[in-house]
């Protein structure tokens, strides 16, 4: 199983992506972070963290849960419907600048699902895409404003991004089928 | 999770924490200036309710409402029941129409299970005469643990009309299964037969079943099921089994108060208590739609009727 990013690399990955998003922001003026549930929400946080020790000025970060605006939730009728994790937007988005934080950008359809919350809670000034892996394999007009890494993959193959904060450590491996 | 909710006999521990964990998430839903999610979008529920019922009703409707399912609602009253049609042949007719879930009140016991064996669409039991009242039972159990962080091992002690209460059922189900301590407290009269099998305590005692309690439930007198002399007068049973300020004195100081209401002031509860700091009443009224979405979304990924 290759891994295409180790700690050492997302952790430089990421305070560069912090800095890109200074340098083309601006400031952080009505900056705010959401994570996607679930790898989403401690790489949001962690950027939060770098852009608040190179600007000594806090971002508001919040947590969005997707599963009730997927697309395919009603598509199987047999077993379990899949966990529902709290939202946590502590803050109001209303003309906010957001940035919406994933692991892995694949097909788009989370993202879709992502803006359809999004938008639930307030009219945001924007709102741009950062992830840390973008694997190709669109389905949908998706495009990420700030990326971590293009990663090449088959559709077969899979991404695993482990984090420290779940995961124990932090690594991006690529899975064979 | 399976087809129907028909009562809480059926559910395991862990799918009662399922149901818990996903109605917190389904909470902060009803938090938001736009209080509604695409879930069940394209869905069709009907709620069909052959007896009086205000906040049940209200409380499914809102749900479904949040949770974008079309909704249809039949009172009876105004239907063709008045003119001699059976249950069977009423749910074999909506049937036909094609809901995706039908939420079902009946004062026949039972009635959610005939509708499960004919119907294709997924039953919700909302209370099967004296049988059962699971979403009743699932939200007073998150408004407990939204408390006390826990069920297992704390002292609950319901109090009042056990024999004609589903809400009793259903909750002694529930909490014995989750590792409760249940005391149940009434007149001798209205002591339904074999609850001491199910592991309550049962006691007439009122001052004995409430020392030391962490939580009170209290249940309605049902007047309109009560077709005997079960106690003197309804003075005298607020007087023996009333809960005033002087009883909840008597149990713990971080005691909460429920309700499944609707309640009777000078009855079963002074308004004293039931307006007092420890009453948690309006706040199972809130949990009671976070509950019933939880549920309304578990069931619609289970499997198909056939």
């Amino acid at each position: 199983m290759p891994v295409v990013m180790d700690a050492d690399r997302i952790n430089r990955t990421l305070t560069r992506i912090a800095h890109e998003i200074l340098e083309r922001k601006g400031g952080v003026e009505d900056l705010a972070l959401i994570g996607i549930r679930t790898r989403g929400v401690p790489i949001a946080r962690r950027l939060a963290q770098t852009i608040q020790s190179i600007q000594h000025a806090e971002v508001p970060t919040g947590a969005l849960d997707i599963t009730l605006y997927r697309d395919d939730l009603m598509r199987h009728a047999v077993g379990p419907q899949p966990v529902i994790h709290r939202t946590e937007i502590p803050f109001s988005i209303d003309d906010k600048r957001i940035l919406l934080v994933d692991d892995v950008l694949y097909t788009g359809r989370t993202v879709r699902a992502a803006l359809d919350a999004l938008i639930d809670f307030g009219r945001p000034k924007s709102i741009q895409l950062v992830v840390l892996v973008d694997r190709g394999h669109r389905e949908l007009p998706i495009k990420a404003d700030y990326v971590g890494r293009n990663v090449p993959t088959s559709s077969a193959q899979s991404v695993q991004v482990h984090l420290a904060e779940i995961d124990g450590r932090d690594e991006v491996e690529i899975q064979e089928p | 999770m399976r087809k129907d909710l028909l009562g809480i006999g059926d559910l395991s521990a862990e799918e009662i924490y399922l149901v818990l964990d996903t109605a917190e998430a389904m909470r902060e839903i009803g938090q938001r200036p736009i209080k509604k999610v695409p879930t069940l979008r394209g869905r069709t529920v009907v709620n069909l309710f052959y007896e009086p019922s205000t906040r049940t009703r209200t409380s499914f409707e809102i749900a479904e409402k949040r949770l974008s399912a079309d909704t249809l609602n039949i009172a009876v009253a105004a239907s063709s029941v008045l003119k001699g049609e059976t249950l069977a042949d009423t749910a074999r007719n909506i049937e036909a129409m094609a809901p995706d879930v039908i939420v079902l009140r009946h004062e026949a016991s039972g009635a959610g299970h005939l509708l499960s064996r004919i119907c294709r669409s997924r039953i919700i039991n909302a209370g099967d005469g004296m049988h059962e009242h699971p979403t009743q039972a699932l939200l007073d159990a998150f408004t407990i643990r939204e408390h006390k962080k826990r069920i297992e091992g704390l002292k609950v002690v319901i109090v009042g009309d056990l024999l004609h209460s589903r809400v009793l059922r259903s909750n002694v189900l529930l909490l014995t299964k989750l590792g409760a301590d249940v005391w149940i407290c009434g007149p001798a009269t209205l002591i339904p037969p074999g609850m001491a099998p199910l592991g309550v305590r049962v006691s007439t005692s009122v001052d004995e079943a409430v020392a030391g309690a962490d939580v009170i439930m209290l249940l309605r007198i049902q007047h309109e099921r009560m077709h005997g002399a079960f106690f003197p007068s309804v003075r005298e049973y607020f007087n023996t089994f009333g809960m005033t300020a002087a009883r909840v004195a008597r149990a713990r100081p971080d005691v909460i108060i429920m309700h499944p209401g609707p309640m009777n002031r000078g009855v079963e509860i002074a308004s004293e208590v039931a307006d007092g700091p420890y009453s948690v009443i309006l706040e199972q009224v809130a949990n009671g739609v976070s509950v019933r979405m939880s549920v309304l979304y578990l069931l619609a990924g289970g499997q198909d009727g056939d």
